[in-house]
């Protein structure tokens, strides 16, 4: 609380992004998490919170005569613009923010403070919901070629590893140390992703300092020995994640990628994926883009474009494709790195083993995966994430560009995941929250000296506890497309990447489709459930009235025997009034359906507004659903891009002129 | 659907030089190679396999043939052609000479200068006629429903003989106390005849739409008293309406010189003009040209699929005739002003305006009959030029200014609409295609002639099938339907931001990449909603049946 210079602002502005002229009247809160914009409106009173460590960048600008303008960027991709009618104020706030979106320490965020009011043992549960050994024993390790190492217990060997890794049983702790040596911070080659029906396995690794001719007999035993953990293999790929060139320079600083001369049955590839830096550049011109005022459809192709997003995002595409080929048609295994092998690597193996197991498809599988190939496998969270102040050019979008393969993978594939794409935008949202203690630090080290698990809470319990938010109503568990690999076409595969409207412009409520397929479909099968509950009970009535009419038929005198029947006429009471729930029921369908409302304007509903009750703490607690609801309730026509279309004259006369 | 070509052939026998081909390979995307008998028939080409179950591997309507390409790799022909619909395939044929007289007789069947020859004209249907759909959406029909609520309107015949204005039909509707002498005065103010008439009545607010051509002022400021008192009287008292030019000011201005024009504030001054551009005739065409090339081109990175997008400039004119749109259902619903659409003739942009507002304004357009009167009132009886306009598609080299895929971005506005809410429209996107479809190739004889003069001409609806008679009959018309569709009687504000508008995926990719999977998912969907139904139908069922049976209960407790 000693960064807020300035609690609370009065008569603050916020404006609307897609109509300038129009912004709500309102207060604006600094708390030690969120900012909060509470509109004047007496009875709405709307409310707008921003997590702290969702703020990507503050900006202020000149100041007007209207006031002193404050643009807040979210790492959500949300964009809020508040003009603060001081300049004292506004500088105040501004040096706030620019403080409190920059905490020093772990235990300045949310998620060591954020209490679900859970107890000390749901809490625990939470944490038990994904197991990594739980997982290793699905895939089928340990078995007769893999083992578990505890070479790496006090993270010895390496410290961004996890403790427990599973290697070649062949590997022995001299082979795995002598390989942790030859590769950039011992990040020596560990089992991925095994498949039990072939014996390929996916593993993953650092690069070899190999410099222009450095060996390492040890390196070479331990890729030997991943290629015999594959009986009847002769080779293994050796796949190196990063565009040639950036490999071979990485060699005149000792580093660099196996010489096939040198390992005895590899095959060498490389699929150039771009760095970090050539990533957070790409995100951040796509981002001007979707910032452009009323953009020409020139402006945002050439722009998309530009910023070379889908390409990159097709690039880490074909890594995956070409794994899970080598892994599920050719039966080969494959070695997968870059340079420290926790960025593109972690990308390239998730997106293979997403395209090659079912159960990654699920909610509770992805979640697993994301445990498995990011968070215990030592991604950087923390710098990637920028969650604490640090350098700025660690900071990327590597989750993302995986996030959204993703989806791309589902708009492909509509019936392949049981999850839906608010279940990876809530994800996207979360890995930048700091809500939960998932994510924080570096490695799963520093995670356990920090004591996460006892003093924060699990994403994936929270996620879990609202699966039914999160299905994909077109799944379907016997799917053709729910078994075995998925094959994305590779013909014009270049065609079916798309720009991701419902991620990275999500708050610019009037862009998207403004009925939801998903949640349509949702209430339908939740009727479908009813009703087939319902028909269950209909049947049983009519059989035992049957039965009662046939008895009253026969002993029609008999008073005693009667009302002993009463007892199911009773509840044919409740039965008969059921019609009426029903019916009901049936008016009320449509109305949780997208499509209709009493008036006009709520035919326009949202898929976000959705997302904003499918998560309630998540709304309750803050952020930028709230700042939706907001929006919305600033342009309530939901937004035709026209921008005069919802209100008053005097916009319409503006938009006429402009023409 | 497909017979009545055998036997009628003899007006095609010169034309067709080698009937029949054996031992012919068929390459199609997505589908293995087949190998068959190629037979050439009057309006048809025919590829049939020699396989067990004798399935017709292609059944082609000349018709709808763009273009051919030969080659030869020794004696070893191939024919590639590419079609109105956007598909490409490919032919090689054994011989030569058989090869060469095959690509002409295609050449010569798919480019016959008489409508009289085309199939619609040949075609007999194989399905039974309900509905005959020549005459179901005749404008008596719609002036009856707008009478029901005003009336303020009449039906005029002025044009009876289509002498006043040769593409408009016979009956029109015009503001009541604008007689049909005066409807001749003005018809001399406006290009082709073009006098303004009602295209669409906003009931909620008894706000107007009507179109027109561009006024004749020339240069000299040319005035017409009965031009604006037609207009004015579409306004309420001490109300403005809003003119919709679809032109420029610059184009507008320029049109002048060559005797046309637009409105003058002087003399319309209870009316606002708005220039919103749109795109016309051949520009369209080049688009078009320009978007398929790309969307074929198999070898292109990512970075230049963008940009040939983008170079297409397709999604640009998508983006300004929905915006248009958007303007006019505006001004009509939001401002409660009365607008007027025009730009040059009146007769292309003026009606993609005209049509997509009432899409968004009146739910019946979302039905599918209501669709189809949409389209037989805004387009066939409006008079576009079907058969000018969709005598060639993306494949044509022939760069006529009169070929323009006007119509078709009409469809493909519609299908961005309904992608943004995808359970306010009954019909589905196989419906805009199907559509897509019959306005380039058709046996049916609804989208032949360019407007309802030629047709009567011709007498399509005696000796030709409307296409709204297939549509309309009984047995599965689940096919177009939109199992997601739930009345919405709202007026729909789409979104026209470029992040909101796509790539029209399943007509511009339908031929090159396989939807297995898009049509897996449809139907699920399907499945979902079906079953859905089949619970409840079955539980309406067994309440009623416990109701009666609770009755009967009940009398025999009481007796």
């Amino acid at each position: 609380m000693e960064h807020i210079r300035m609690p609370k602002v009065e008569n603050v502005r916020l404006i609307d992004r897609i109509s300038s002229r129009k912004a709500a009247l309102g207060t604006l809160y600094l708390t030690a998490t969120h900012v909060i914009f509470v509109e004047n409106v007496s009875e709405t009173r709307k409310e707008t919170w921003i997590l702290h460590s969702q703020i990507s960048s503050i900006e202020k600008q000149a100041t007007t005569v209207t006031g002193c303008p404050l643009l807040i960027r979210c790492k959500n991709f949300q964009i809020i613009q508040l003009i603060i009618p001081q300049e004292r104020d506004c500088h105040d706030v501004y040096i706030s923010l620019i403080r409190l979106a920059r905490p020093v320490k772990y235990e300045e965020l949310y998620c060591f403070s954020f209490n679900p009011k859970l107890d000390k043992e749901e809490r625990e549960q939470g944490w038990k919901l994904v197991g990594l050994n739980e997982e290793y024993n699905r895939m089928g390790v340990p078995n007769n070629y893999w083992q578990i190492s505890d070479v790496n217990r006090d993270y010895q060997v390496c410290d961004s590893y996890p403790t427990e890794v599973y290697v070649p049983k062949s590997a022995t702790a001299h082979i795995i140390v002598g390989s942790s040596k030859f590769r950039s911070r011992r990040r020596f080659p560990a089992l991925s992703y095994y498949c039990k029906d072939n014996n390929a396995s996916i593993c993953r690794s650092s690069q070899p300092l190999s410099g222009f001719s450095a060996r390492c007999l040890e390196d070479e035993q331990m890729l030997q020995a991943i290629r015999k953990a594959n009986p009847g293999s002769n080779f293994i790929y050796v796949v190196d994640t990063r565009p040639k060139l950036n490999a071979m320079a990485n060699r005149a600083a000792g580093k660099g990628y196996e010489n096939e001369d040198n390992y005895s049955n590899i095959k060498f590839q490389f699929i150039g994926i771009e760095n970090i830096h050539v990533m957070r550049s790409s995100l951040q011109k796509m981002l001007e883009v979707c910032e452009l005022k009323s953009p020409s459809m020139s402006d945002f192709l050439w722009g998309l474009e530009n910023s070379g997003w889908l390409k990159h995002i097709k690039a880490i595409m074909d890594a995956g494709i070409f794994i899970a080929k080598a892994v599920a048609e050719e039966g080969m295994s494959v070695l997968v790195h870059c340079s420290d092998g926790w960025d593109r690597t972690a990308q390239v193996c998730s997106v293979a083993s997403l395209l090659l197991d079912p159960f990654y498809r699920t909610i509770k599988g992805f979640m697993v995966l994301i445990e498995k190939d990011w968070v215990s496998f030592g991604h950087k969270f923390n710098h990637r994430y920028g969650y604490l102040d640090g350098d700025p050019k660690e900071i990327s979008p590597v989750i993302d560009q995986f996030i959204e393969c993703v989806w791309q993978l589902m708009e492909q594939f509509p019936c392949a995941f049981e999850f839906n794409e608010r279940f990876l935008i809530h994800i996207q949202h979360h890995i930048y929250s700091c809500q939960f203690g998932n994510f924080l630090c570096n490695s799963q080290k520093e995670r356990r000296e920090l004591k996460i698990q006892e003093r924060t809470y699990s994403l994936w319990a929270h996620l879990w506890k609202n699966r039914a938010d999160y299905m994909n109503p077109l799944y379907r568990e016997d799917h053709s497309q729910t078994q075995g690999t998925l094959r994305p076409q590779t013909a014009p595969c270049n065609l079916l990447y798309k720009f991701w409207s419902g991620m990275y412009t999500r708050f610019e409520k009037g862009m998207h489709p403004r009925q939801s397929v998903t949640d349509y479909l949702m209430a339908v099968k939740e009727e479908t459930q009813q009703l087939e509950e319902e028909l269950e009970v209909l049947e049983q009535r009519l059989a035992d009235l049957k039965k009662v009419q046939l008895n009253n038929r026969k002993e029609n005198s008999k008073q005693q025997d009667h009302n002993t029947h009463l007892g199911p006429s009773t509840s044919n009471n409740s039965i008969a009034n059921t019609p009426q729930d029903y019916i009901n029921n049936v008016k009320s369908f449509p109305s949780r359906s997208p499509s209709q409302g009493d008036e006009e304007d709520s035919a326009l509903i949202l898929t976000q507004d959705n997302l904003k009750s499918s998560d309630p703490d998540l709304s309750a607690n803050s952020d930028q659903e709230s700042g939706v609801e907001d929006l919305g309730c600033r342009s309530p026509s939901g937004g035709c891009c026209l921008p005069s279309e919802d209100s008053g004259k005097d916009s319409d006369e503006a938009v006429f002129l402009t023409v | 659907m497909r017979n009545g070509c055998a036997g009628r052939n003899m007006e095609f026998a010169e034309l067709i030089k080698t009937p029949r081909a054996d031992n012919v390979v068929l390459h199609r995307p997505f589908y293995p190679a087949v190998e068959g008998t190629l037979c050439l028939t009057g309006h048809h080409l025919i590829l049939s396999s020699r396989r067990q179950d004798n399935a017709e591997e292609l059944w082609l309507l000349h018709s709808n043939i763009d273009s051919i390409e030969k080659r030869f790799v020794g004696s070893l022909g191939t024919i590639i052609i590419k079609c109105k619909d956007l598909r490409i395939i490919q032919l090689d044929i054994p011989g030569m000479e058989e090869c060469l007289n095959i690509a002409s007789s295609i050449e010569a069947l798919s480019t016959l200068d008489s409508v009289t020859l085309m199939y619609p004209f040949f075609y007999r249907p194989m399905f039974e006629v309900v509905e005959d759909g020549w005459h179901s959406f005749l404008p008596e029909r719609e002036f009856e429903l707008l009478s029901s609520v005003t009336n303020e309107w009449r039906l005029s015949y002025v044009n009876k003989e289509f002498s006043v204005c040769p593409s408009y039909p016979p009956a029109v509707i015009v503001p009541k106390s604008i007689d049909d002498e005066a409807l001749r005065r003005v018809a001399t103010f406006r290009h082709g005849g073009r006098f303004p008439v009602l295209s669409y009545y906003h009931k909620k607010n008894g706000m107007v739409m009507m179109r027109s051509s561009q006024p004749l002022t020339g240069t000299n400021g040319r005035r017409c008293k009965e031009d604006s008192a037609l207009i004015n009287a579409t306004l309420r008292a001490g109300k403005r309406g809003y003119i919709i030019d679809t032109r420029s000011l610059n184009v507008a201005q320029q049109a002048r010189a060559k005797g046309g024009g637009f409105e003058q504030e002087v003399q319309y001054p209870q009316w606002r003009r708005i220039h919103k551009s749109v795109e016309r005739y051949n520009i369209l065409q080049e688009s078009l040209i320009k978007l398929v090339e790309a969307c074929n081109d198999q070898s292109h990175n990512m970075d230049r699929w963008l940009s040939k997008l983008e170079a297409s400039n397709w999604l640009t004119h998508i983006k300004e005739i929905l915006t248009a749109a958007c303007l006019a259902a505006q001004c009509i619903d939001r401002e409660g002003a009365s607008v007027l659409v025009h730009g040059t003739e009146g007769t292309d942009s003026t009606l993609q305006i005209t049509s997509l507002a009432q899409i968004i304004l009146d739910p019946r357009c979302r039905t599918i009959r209501g669709f189809e009167a949409l389209v037989e009132r805004e387009w066939l009886q409006a008079g576009h030029p079907f058969q000018l306009r969709c005598a060639q598609s993306a494949y044509s080299n022939s760069k006529q200014k009169w070929e323009s895929p006007v119509f078709f971005l009409f469809l493909d506005c519609v299908w961005q609409i309904l992608r943004q809410f995808p359970c306010s429209f009954e019909f589905n996107e196989h419906f805009l295609v199907m559509l897509f479809e019959h306005a380039y190739a058709s046996e049916f004889g609804t989208f032949l002639g360019n407007n309802e003069s030629e047709r009567c001409k011709l007498k399509l609806s005696q000796k030709t099938m409307s296409l709204w008679s297939w549509v309309n009959r009984h047995q599965e018309p689940s096919k177009f339907k939109n199992p997601l569709f739930e009345a919405n009687s709202l007026v729909i504000w789409p979104s026209v931001a470029p992040q909101s508008l796509q790539l029209w995926e399943g007509v511009f990719l339908r031929w090159n990449r396989s939807s297995k999977f898009l049509d897996e998912a449809y139907e699920e969907m399907n499945n979902i909603i079906e079953y859905n139904k089949e619970l409840q139908a079955k539980v309406n069922a067994l309440r009623r049946q416990l109701a009666e049976l609770e009755t009967d209960d009940g009398m025999q407790e009481s007796s």
